[in-house]
């Protein structure tokens, strides 16, 4: 199949605007301003870079919620990463972005300038050829993610457990979007009445996870793919579910758009892995939503020996560090404040600069406001001069 | 395998032997051979003058090599100001042990490079430094250009209304780069674009097409040409996303791991600011190089100080180019 094939249907710019206009026509008769958290982060890149809230009408707004697991990293957390990697002795090997998230002793991409052995890598296992590569070393990954990320890491330690590797270790961080998303409805405050559910984590756990928040809290949900036209559908379909719903008087539905990958139940090979390697941590502090219980994982005491947490226990911290009092990325990830609502947002806070991780991530949103919507919103109203 | 030893840059008959039998073998001229402390260079009126380091990993890849780079790159750098490459100086940073087959390879292929341009290397230095203080060869290479016509290039040149013009498909050096680490381990028929674009720059010239600024895009891709053309010339710069030309295999290794093509280098594409009239003229001769060359959008003068690149999306909604920021990252999932 030509790649072109595999995503340009879902940028097609008849079908964009066909659904513009029949969300436009639509959203007219919603019989309350439609507030949609988009849980992930991705999707909050797609509106933005895509330009979708130029598409949609005034009463249909979004809310970017807590799903970007560069975002949620506690600064304790990374200043653990900083001070495994500063060990003698050591690798510290991690995803992409995780090296530019500031803790309170800078970042790894600091630390490895100021000599700490610190490898970003593409594939986590690559951290099985780093460790057979460097058998004096002590190979330890710092795992980050989502239920996306989390069966890698799962197979990752069965490997390395059936090898008998012995100086491979996981730092494991991995943590749930329904427990995110309680912590952010429980919490009262956050005016949402619309989810969208990201699609790459049902692909694994199924979109039963999102069922609660329909039936609880009395909300549509629909799981959404990543494309521009993923995402226009899936308000369509919100925008429609909220209209079925005041005018029956029923329990709104949870609905999946993106279904060719996602079923009710999902990849149950992958959960099974999950299942097996981890089990829930009591209580995670996540960054700007603070404690909550069982909403991420820690190996299984079947796989302790790898567990850098028990394994370094004596060189780690676990002192809760707050982030500086002038960065709101607590309010935005609750859903309470806009990046651009930040003081210090893109004056202070810069991604070259960062003072808040939601700056930092490519999934973060004050990312995502800096680098699409820009710092004057009135020249996007410009007529274009394109003159062709 | 004969390999590149400390003695090699020690100044002695090793390093004599280095220079005359692959130096100066290769890069021959009156000038250089002439083995004085400097080149003497015969020019007239006004010279441009640049210079450039090239590091590179991996140091060979599809479509060049860090010698390549490190000829094309310079030349193109004088060529963008509209001027005739014609001197360079070559210095080698070589890590002791690499091999001098593989140091041949890259000096053939910068005489090969050079002659597309006719430029001369005049004068040059080699140091070889203890194995792992560098990886492989570092090459700076610096450049003179004369110029033989009266038009004068600048970033600061561009008028309301010129047309934005990019010479050939995008990304392809950074793509292939990127492909080609190990990190990365993707297989592809991806070429990087390394080339020099003196050839094309003297036809725009010898037709007399009038130019307002042209620049490779190299790192930071046409996002970093484009902003700073908006900040230099006080102008807003509106570009349609659907005329930008991405071949496929770029596209494939931006949708893998969340890059944008804008933003990865070339090394043998330019990006044009020429009047709209010259427009069709412009386009007449890059077509004769590039299939794929593009009008991309306008510039246009901005009363409210608006300096910005605008990318419009091709169902009618605009978003800000901003310029690349912090190491090339893929996203996490």
């Amino acid at each position: 199949m030509d790649l072109k094939e595999l995503y340009q249907t879902f940028r097609d710019p008849l079908i964009m605007k066909a659904l513009a206009k029949k969300i436009n026509t639509k959203a007219k008769q919603l019989p309350y301003p439609l507030k949609v958290m988009e849980v992930c982060g991705g999707h909050t890149h797609t509106i933005m870079k895509y330009g979708l809230m130029q598409l949609l009408p005034d009463n249909i707004e979004f809310i970017h919620g807590p799903g970007c697991p560069v975002c949620i990293m506690p600064k304790e957390r990374i200043d653990q990463a900083i001070d495994l990697a500063m060990l003698p002795n050591t690798i510290l090997v991690t995803l992409g972005d995780m090296i530019r998230v500031p803790g309170s002793k800078g970042t790894l991409a600091q630390c490895r300038a100021r000599g700490g052995d610190v490898r970003p890598i593409y594939d986590p296992m690559d951290t099985l050829l780093i460790a057979k590569e460097n058998p004096t070393k002590s190979v330890i990954y710092f795992a980050i993610g989502f239920e996306t990320t989390t069966p890698m890491t799962a197979v990752l330690v069965q490997i390395a457990d059936q090898q008998k590797l012995c100086n491979f270790y996981v730092h494991c961080n991995h943590v749930l979007v329904p427990p995110a998303i309680n912590a952010v409805m429980s919490d009262g405050r956050a005016k949402i009445n619309a989810f969208i559910g990201p699609s790459h984590v049902s692909v694994i756990t199924g979109a039963k996870i999102y069922q609660h928040i329909a039936d609880k809290y009395k909300l549509p949900v629909v799981v959404a793919g990543f494309e521009p036209v993923d995402v226009m559908q899936s308000i369509l379909m919100l925008v429609e579910l909220s209209i079925a719903t005041d005018q029956h008087d029923v329990t709104p539905e949870m609905l999946i758009q993106y279904s060719r990958a996602v079923t009710l139940e999902g990849n149950l090979i992958a959960q099974s892995k999950i299942n097996e390697v981890f089990e829930l941590r009591d209580v995670f502090r996540w960054r700007g939503l603070g404690d909550i219980a069982n909403s991420a994982l820690k190996l299984r005491e079947k796989y302790a020996r790898f567990d850098a947490e028990l394994i370094f226990k004596t060189h780690l911290s676990t002192k809760p560090i707050d982030d500086h009092k002038a960065c709101q990325c607590g309010d935005i990830l609750r859903g309470l404040a806009k990046p651009n609502q930040c003081k210090v947002f893109a004056k202070n806070c810069t991604p070259t600069q960062p003072m808040g991780s939601c700056m930092v991530s490519s999934e973060g949103a004050c990312n995502a406001y800096f680098r699409y919507l820009g710092l004057n919103n009135n020249a996007l109203n410009k007529q274009p001069n394109t003159q062709k | 395998m004969q390999q590149i030893q400390l003695s090699h840059g020690g100044g002695g008959q090793e390093m004599n032997t280095l220079i005359k039998d692959l130096f100066f073998h290769h890069f021959e001229n009156e000038i250089l051979l002439k083995t004085e402390d400097a080149a003497i260079l015969p020019t007239t009126g006004k010279i441009a003058f640049t210079t450039d380091s090239f590091t590179v990993s991996p140091l060979f890849f599809a479509g060049g090599d860090i010698g390549k780079l490190a000829i094309a790159g310079t030349v193109n750098d004088l060529a963008m100001m509209g001027a005739k490459p014609e001197y360079l100086s070559c210095s080698f940073m070589i890590e002791e042990g690499f091999s001098y087959a593989d140091l041949k390879t890259i000096v053939q292929s910068m005489q090969k490079e050079l002659a597309i341009s006719g430029a001369k290397i005049v004068c040059g230095d080699t140091k070889v430094v203890p194995r792992g203080t560098l990886d492989g060869v570092f090459i700076n290479t610096t450049g003179v250009g004369s110029f033989y016509h009266s038009q004068t290039l600048s970033v600061s040149a561009i008028e309301d209304g010129d047309a934005i013009i990019v010479s050939r498909d995008i990304g392809c050096h950074g793509s292939c780069i990127l492909m080609a680490r190990d990190a990365l381990k993707l297989n592809s028929n991806l070429h990087s674009d390394c080339a020099t674009l003196w050839p094309i720059v003297e036809m725009l010239l010898e037709k007399n097409i009038t130019l307002r600024t042209l620049r490779d895009a190299t790192r930071g891709g046409i996002s970093a040409v484009l902003n700073e053309w908006c900040i230099a010339s006080k102008v807003q710069i509106d570009i349609n996303e659907t005329d930008i030309p991405v071949s496929d295999e770029v596209q494939g290794l931006c949708e893998l791991y969340g890059f944008e093509a804008y933003d990865l280098a070339n090394e043998g594409t330019m990006i044009l600011a020429v009047p709209q009239s010259e427009l069709a003229a412009t386009l007449a001769v890059l077509k004769q190089f590039s299939a794929t060359a593009s009008h991309i959008g306008n510039a246009c003068h901005d009363n409210e100080g608006n300096h910005k690149v605008i990318l419009h999306s091709p169902w009618g909604s605009r978003r800000y180019l901003e310029l690349p920021q912090g190491e090339l990252l893929p996203r996490i999932c």
